[in-house]
């Protein structure tokens, strides 16, 4: 299978911080990968260097290779903005904008001119949020705020946000951790749904979670990749100690 | 007037080239925008900018500049017809007057003004003409090259953010031209007047009696430059105010932070702020009206003489107007002192006020020192109150009852009036502002060094 | 809890433990009192302050007016067969006013009394208000009409108990026969209190009667929307770059020590700097408003942004970064999300700066906006007077009906601050988000 995206020797630091130490990764097309680590681990870090969200942080400095088709995302002629409408986020905390359901969809494809007219931008918001399994949900509502959803009707918001401006890849950064089970169980389905049209990368505390969605799994520690491979072989049998002893949960 | 109208029609164009460029940028990939690099209204606003931003720096370089132009051309040709015997402040006033005559159509005596006044115009006529020109074909150069630039690929949002990127910088670099234009201003001023009267004198002189320079010819037209009476009236009456001020503030602060029931306090404390809001303009004319009459009656009744503006009154008026800035500072850094400390002496056995008193103002008091400090560098810099109540005479005594006069009165009053520009008198209005710039600059740094490492301390 | 120790402490202790712990717990009181009496102290400032200024100000709102019988003769009134507009406007309506109220009272007739009968009238209100109804309708010549016409300050003073009418009483201006006259006038209804509507409508003038604010509220607002117009884009803009754009480096730190500082520089200093450099270096014109509201705008301009600042600031990040994570660039970030949602704490600061240029005094009178000015100012560039100036140039004229006058001009300006104060408030409270 061909990577979708693969980072060679990739080092992150934040000022003195030496945040992330010599990764190498590659992510497969279509296929869910999780990383998983302690916290601290870098696992955020390097999920933020895909689309370049590091760039915000004051004295961030990233080096090493990163490709996304084949293309270096640090490259000097790359528009962020561009590469973020190819990778896209959703975010720990669900955060849809103070503005309506239907706007909260239609901002992405409006900044980046992907409808001609209303009735295709009308005709993007109603399959994003189909896509997103909330459009039953919201579909007599649209004007009403987003920020009034339910917690897990909110992170779903932000899925459907993501998916219209038809990235090819997206980050998920814990999408989970402030929903209760219910809400994360139809957050987990719908990711696998999602897998078919999207290369997805998503970082999780729950190492269940990560047993449940994803197909590879790679595990951080202290800024390394210790050890990455198919979810199944990675929860059943570790080739690292390090990573034995965090999915038994000996720390982490 | 037409200068309105030349900024309305290159604003007018400027929004003709946004549809132009916005339009253009759809045919050029046949209507369909997912094929171009940014919106079509980023293609509008580059092509808007294009137009408008070159032709109105222009405009406002003219502006800038047009009046020093202007002046030096007719000054030039005035000076010349004029034989070049005139001394450069005769010119400086014969050219108010070439101004007078041009923009009022007066008839002026004198042919050299009245033929200077048609040169003047003339100038102007010309100059004007050649900017009105030269921005509408930058303008139109503009839009049509920025039209011809547009290319699906064209990152045109990225050049108009880095364009709206320059414009916030410039933005904030105005707080920073402000200071510069204060600086420059008060020393360039003020060198001059210490070219006529020495720093020595000015400073540890104790005789103040600028009134005598008014003519050139008088006796002791040097007039007398010693502001030692000034700098004490100042301290006197800033004294008084903080000796109001920073009980009564400090103590409300307490109450309210310590005592006061929540209601009691929402309701009281944006009344105290009112007082910070009542423009001094106001506490002046209760000063003079009110507080001053009242302690002459009160001293008469004592067998006190009372001057009718004294610094007793300037200070306590000052003072009231000041409360509010040392209750809501000292409110904000009593509350900050952490509730763990107070725990501590109250698990102790000590009462609220001692707990107040032995634990939470000695953690508080760098905060309050530095707020009495900001609310000495408001006192010092206090102008309408002093101006109205505390009068002109520059009297060197400590006694609060007399009339004294502050540094800030006499800034006022030497500048308030028809006074010749260049004279010492007017000068010094400036080295007293340099004085007041830098002494309160010196306390506000210090104040909010204080301050900040208080709040360090316990955030 | 602790109560229930203390008295358990009471109670085991011998006496001398007793009296201390009284002693302690009277100090305790002492001291609460002192704090709640700072504050009443303050407050009550607050209150007579007020109470002072509405006190001497709110009669100012009314003005005593005479009625007389005022013939309209042609001969009085200078006018020969020219009956033109201009003939009329420049004819002799002062005679006419002192006619009017000589045949009032016609057993007067020594020249001195006669002059001390005109001082009941204001000559030059009266002979306006006569001019103005001649102009409306030139048809009222040769007849003879009765006619409400402005008393004179004198009259006024007395009429509103600001001056006794006793022999000798404080500031007394009027005499005995004076007295008499006004009684006279009084007791076949002659003399009435009606709303003065010239204090809203005139401009400045010597004579008090006459004296009107309206020229001091328009400069006020010439000179606060230049500050508006200049403060508001620029104090957002930096906000939003030193907020929003600006990397850490020693530039940004300059411009936020310079800020802070700004913030706190006498604004005597600003009033310098905008004669040294407005008036003196760039040749704009005196007392203009243009000028006023330049220099307000850079003293306001601090307050501004530091405001902007904070509400800015209070935006969540998360909003950011959904935004970006989406794709779009940090301008449209800004202007799309975080500007809107911030735009209320932006304006509530906007407002109280506004507030503050409005009651700014000191700085004005630097740049020549003392002086006496009469005309309502047409555009930003005629010379012009704002409110506090107002305020500070009636504050020292000597007449007693000026005292009334500056009170009234004070309540006008704080009524103009509150409803700012209100106007943030409202907007405060009405856009208050909880994140």
């Amino acid at each position: 299978m061909s990577a979708k995206i693969t980072a060679r020797d990739v080092n992150v630091f934040y000022g003195e911080k030496h945040a992330l130490k010599a990764v190498d990764l590659d992510i497969r097309a279509h296929e869910v990968t999780a990383l998983i680590g302690p916290s601290g681990c870098g696992k955020s870090t390097f999920l933020r260097c895909i689309n370049r969200m590091n760039d915000l942080i004051e004295g961030a400095r990233v080096a090493g290779a990163l490709t996304l088709d084949g293309d270096d995302i640090y490259d000097r002629g790359v528009d962020v903005v561009q590469l973020r409408a190819r990778v896209g986020m959703v975010f720990q905390k669900p955060n849809p904008f103070p503005k309506s359901i239907y706007d909260n969809v239609a901002y992405g494809p409006r900044i980046h001119g992907l409808a001609r007219d209303e009735a295709e931008l009308d005709e993007i918001v109603m399959t994003s949020l189909e896509k997103a399994g909330l459009l039953k949900e919201v579909k007599d509502r649209l004007d009403e705020r987003g920020t009034g959803l339910s917690g897990g009707q909110q992170q779903r918001l932000c899925i459907a946000r993501a998916i219209a401006v038809s990235p090819e890849v997206i980050l998920m950064d814990e999408p989970c951790s402030a929903l209760d089970p219910i809400a994360t169980a139809k957050v987990e389905e719908l990711i696998d749904e999602l897998k078919r049209n999207f290369t997805i990368v998503i970082v999780t505390h729950s190492m269940q979670q990560a047993a449940r969605v994803s197909q590879r799994t790679a595990f951080f520690h202290l800024g390394s990749v210790v050890e990455v491979g198919d979810t199944e072989q990675i929860f059943t049998n570790p080739q690292h100690t390090l990573t034995q002893g965090y999915i038994t949960g000996r720390f982490g | 007037m037409s200068l309105v109208i030349l900024t309305a029609v290159l604003l007018l164009l400027a929004s003709i080239g946004y549809h132009v460029g916005r339009s253009r940028a759809l045919a050029v990939v046949g209507g369909n925008p997912r094929l171009l690099h940014s919106l079509p209204s980023y293609h509008g606003y580059y092509v808007a900018l294009w137009c408008g931003l070159p032709a109105l720096l222009l405009v406002g370089a003219w502006l800038a500049f047009e009046p020093t132009v202007v002046r030096t051309l007719v000054v030039t040709t005035l000076a010349e017809s004029l034989g070049g015997t005139t001394s450069p402040e005769q010119l400086s006033l014969l050219y108010n007057e070439v101004r007078n005559v041009a923009s009022n159509g007066h008839t002026s005596a004198s042919p050299a003004v009245a033929a200077a006044a048609e040169h003047y115009l003339h100038i102007r006529g010309v100059l004007f003409a050649a900017v009105v020109v030269l921005a509408l074909s930058a303008a139109i150069a503009g839009l049509g090259l920025a039209r011809r630039a547009i290319t699906a690929a064209l990152r045109t949002r990225n050049r108009v953010e880095r364009v709206m990127d320059a414009l916030l910088v410039a933005a904030s670099t105005v707080a920073i031209f402000t200071t510069i234009g204060i600086v420059l201003s008060l020393l360039f001023e003020s060198i001059r007047f210490f070219s006529a009267v020495s720093l020595g004198e000015f400073l540890f002189g104790l005789s103040w009696s600028p009134q005598m320079a008014i003519r050139a010819d008088q006796v002791g037209s040097s007039g007398a430059f010693g502001a030692v009476p000034l700098f004490a009236g100042t301290l006197l009456v800033s004294a008084i105010a903080l000796l109001v001020a920073v009980p009564l503030g400090l103590f409300s602060a307490i109450y309210m932070a310590e005592y006061a029931a929540p209601r009691f306090r929402s309701v009281v404390k944006p009344l105290l702020e009112v007082l910070a809001g009542i423009p001094t303009v106001v506490y002046g004319f209760f000063a003079a009206l009110t507080v001053a009459p009242f302690l002459r009656d009160l001293g008469a009744s004592l067998g006190l003489t009372v001057a009718s503006e004294s610094a007793l009154a300037a200070g306590l008026v000052m003072g009231i107007m000041i409360i509010p800035f040392v209750s809501s500072l000292s409110d904000d850094i009593i509350t900050a002192v952490p509730q763990s400390l107070r725990e501590g002496a109250f698990g102790l056995g000590a009462t609220k006020s001692e707990t107040i008193i032995k634990v939470v103002l000695p953690a508080a008091l760098p905060g309050i020192v530095g707020g009495v400090l900001l609310a000495a560098s408001r006192a010092i810099g206090e102008t309408m109150i002093v101006v109205m109540a505390a009068g002109l005479s520059a009297n060197l005594t400590a006694n609060p009852l007399q009339a004294v006069t502050t540094v800030t009165v006499q800034i006022v009053t030497l500048l308030v009036g028809d006074q010749e520009f260049d004279s010492p008198k007017t000068l010094a209005a400036f080295a007293l502002g340099l004085v007041l710039f830098c002494i309160t600059l010196v306390l506000n740094v210090i104040a909010l060094h204080i301050v900040r490492k208080y709040r360090e301390e316990y955030d | 809890m602790t109560e229930m120790v203390e008295t358990a402490a009471i109670r085991a202790t011998p006496d001398a433990l007793k009296a201390r712990l009284r002693r302690r717990y009277a100090a305790e009181r002492r001291f609460r009192a002192l704090g709640l009496g700072a504050v009443l102290l303050s407050l009550s400032f607050l209150g007579v302050l007020l109470v002072t200024i509405v006190s001497n100000g709110i009669t100012a709102f009314v003005q005593t007016q005479i009625r007389l019988e005022v013939a309209f003769d042609p001969a009085v009134m200078g006018l020969g067969a020219d009956r033109s507009a201009d003939a009329l406007r420049s004819a002799d309506y002062g005679g006419l006013v002192k006619a009017a109220i000589q045949s009032r009272f016609p057993d007067v007739e020594s020249r001195a009394e006669l002059r001390q009968l005109t001082k009941l009238i204001s000559v030059q209100g009266g002979g306006e208000q006569l001019q103005a109804a001649v102009l409306a309708d030139p048809g009222l010549i040769g007849s003879t009409r009765a006619l409400w016409l402005i008393a004179s300050p004198d009259v006024d003073m007395v009429m509103k108990g600001h001056v006794g009418r006793d022999k000798g009483a404080e500031g007394a201006r009027l005499n005995d026969t004076q007295l008499g006259w006004l009684e006279t006038l009084e007791q076949t209804g002659d003399v009435a209190l009606t709303f003065n509507t010239l204090l809203f409508t005139r401009g400045d003038s010597r004579e008090p009667e006459l004296a009107g604010l309206w020229g001091a509220v328009v400069g006020s607002l010439y000179s606060l929307s230049i500050t508006l117009l200049i403060c508001f884009p620029i104090g957002v803009a930096s906000a939003v770059y030193l907020e929003e754009f600006a990397p850490k480096n020693r530039l940004t730190d300059l411009i936020e020590v310079n800020i802070n500082n700004l913030a706190a520089v006498p604004s005597v200093v600003f009033g310098l700097l905008g004669l040294a450099i407005f008036l003196n270096t760039f040749g704009l014109p005196r007392s203009a408003p243009l000028v006023g509201g330049l220099v307000l705008a850079l003293i306001s301009l601090p307050t501004i942004i530091i405001a902007g600042r904070a509400a800015l600031k209070a935006v969540p990040p998360s909003i950011r970064e959904a935004a970006l994570g989406l794709g779009a660039s940090r301008l449209q970030v800004t202007a799309d999300h975080v500007l809107p949602l911030a735009m209320p704490g932006v304006l509530t600061g906007t407002i109280l700066g506004m507030a503050h240029a409005l009651g700014e005094t000191a700085p004005l009178l630097m740049i020549g906006m003392v002086a006496f000015i009469v005309d309502i100012p047409g555009s930003p560039l005629d010379p012009a007077a704002v409110l506090p100036v107002q305020v500070y140039l009636w504050a020292d004229s000597p007449e007693r009906a000026f005292v009334e006058r500056t009170s009234a001009a004070i309540m006008v300006l704080l009524a103009f601050l509150a409803l700012m104060n209100l106007a943030a408030i409202l907007l405060r409270k009405k856009f208050e988000r909880r994140w």
